[in-house]
């Protein structure tokens, strides 16, 4: 596993944060973009006027995107491989007498 | 679309002809399956170096046609003869905003920065589409731009949708969802000038639609056989419909709505065509295109000069928010 790559940026660039939108109660926050801003409060306030014109979120969350650690793509087939013979944890792998099938 | 003067750019086709290492080969050829599989590229996966570039030049400029297009427009917010109107033009512009910084932040996933990008646009180094170098001469001309230069884009856009570089499709699933709106708007108003205006205000859209026709035909770029980049991107999945067939659909398209409305398309040749099923049209004027692409068009000089004082008089609010932040965080620490 390895870090986000991405570098602070020149002094004088306002930094990137990643946008992420819960379109309403009940739903994940889910990520949408990202935008340039000097501040948390204006992250906010620009997330809301980018990403939400269209009644798109109830709730907006932003994180610098030098604050995100991500999982490294070029590891992905062996960082995800070991889920691929575990088939024990899906329920249909269980051959149950038709009586109690809806289990 | 936004590859506008991209063929042009021999520097670029340096990147292809360089010796690569038989790794890196086995890479692009892995990279070259993936697509032929239909599968999404991420931003950190592997790309051949080509592929990177072209993308970060198609989408920088292509947020740079957004961001300039809002000038044609703004030019009429403060005369829009209705507060309706207004209200909808604001939206429009600020649509228009909204898709180039999802644009940017799409181009900025490849490794580009947002000054670099500025920088080229500033500089005259990157292009924006050429139909913003047009004057909006009337508000018939607002109505027209949303009818036939957003129709054009939209055309341009859907299939973009399924580009195989994904923070770019994403962005264009967004954008799309976004712009018909914006093509709705301007038919509407085009259409309640022709059926409840003045004999001056349908003629005012006629003379409209005259100007705005053939530069909304050109926003499609040269002919196939005169576009050596699209094989590229059409092979990498980046282009996934011919500038040709493209235009086709949208003269087919606009043929029925100028029908609707009531005006007559600038094109005499303009005939519909059994054999083909589509309509013929007429000899596009490729030296215009390309006059307006290199700089000489009625409004290249006034729209990025308005761009460039726009980024040098704003400097002084960029450091004085870093300044801020800067001094609010002296003052509360951010949590780790």
């Amino acid at each position: 596993m390895a870090t986000d790559q991405s570098t602070r940026p020149p002094a004088n660039e306002w930094p990137l944060w990643e946008v992420f939108v819960r379109t309403k109660a009940g739903l994940d926050h889910k990520h949408c973009g990202s935008l340039h801003a000097a501040d948390p409060k204006m992250a906010i306030q620009l997330a809301r006027d980018v990403y939400t014109r269209r009644q798109e979120g109830i709730s907006v969350w932003v994180v610098r995107a030098d604050q995100i650690v991500a999982s490294d793509p070029g590891d992905k087939d062996m960082y995800f491989d070991p889920m691929e013979d575990k088939v024990y944890r899906h329920p249909t792998f269980y051959q149950l007498p038709g009586a109690v099938d809806h289990m | 679309m936004y590859t506008q003067a991209m063929d042009t750019a021999g520097k670029d086709s340096e990147g292809r002809k360089a010796v690569r290492s038989t790794g890196e080969m086995m890479l692009e050829q892995r990279f070259d399956a993936r697509i032929d599989d239909g599968e999404f590229i991420e931003a950190k996966d592997w790309m051949p170096d080509h592929y990177r570039r072209t993308l970060v030049r198609q989408i920088s400029q292509h947020a740079h046609s957004e961001i300039v297009g809002m000038l044609p427009e703004g030019n009429w917010i403060t005369r829009a003869p209705t507060l309706k109107r207004k209200t909808i033009l604001l939206a429009k512009v600020q649509d228009e905003a909204g898709h180039g910084l999802y644009l940017y932040s799409a181009a900025e996933t490849l490794g580009t920065s947002r000054d670099q990008m500025l920088d080229a646009l500033h500089s005259g180094k990157a292009k924006y589409s050429s139909i913003f170098n047009y004057p909006t001469l009337t508000w018939a001309d607002v109505g027209a731009i949303g009818w036939l230069v957003d129709g054009a884009a939209i055309m341009n856009q859907v299939p973009i949708c399924r580009c195989s570089y994904a923070p770019y499709a994403r962005a264009m699933i967004r954008i799309c969802r976004e712009e018909s709106f914006h093509q709705r708007q301007g038919f509407e108003s085009l259409l309640t000038m022709m059926q409840h205006g003045t004999e001056a205000q349908k003629a005012m859209v006629q003379d409209a639609v005259n100007r705005w026709w053939w530069p909304s035909v050109m926003m499609f770029g040269p002919p196939d056989d005169q576009s050596p980049n699209s094989a590229q991107s059409m092979r990498w999945g980046i282009k996934r419909v011919s500038n040709d067939e493209l235009r086709q659909k949208f003269v087919d398209a606009a043929v029925e709505q100028a029908k609707v409305l009531g005006v007559t398309l600038p094109d005499p040749a303009l005939k519909w065509n059994e054999e083909r099923q589509h309509n013929d049209f007429g000899p596009i004027d490729w030296d215009e295109f390309w006059r307006v692409i290199g700089g000489n068009g009625p409004c290249n000089r006034e729209r990025l000069g308005a761009r460039v004082k726009a980024w040098e008089e704003g400097a002084w609010v960029r450091e004085a928010a870093l300044a801020h932040a800067a001094k609010q965080e002296r003052r509360e620490p951010l949590a780790a």
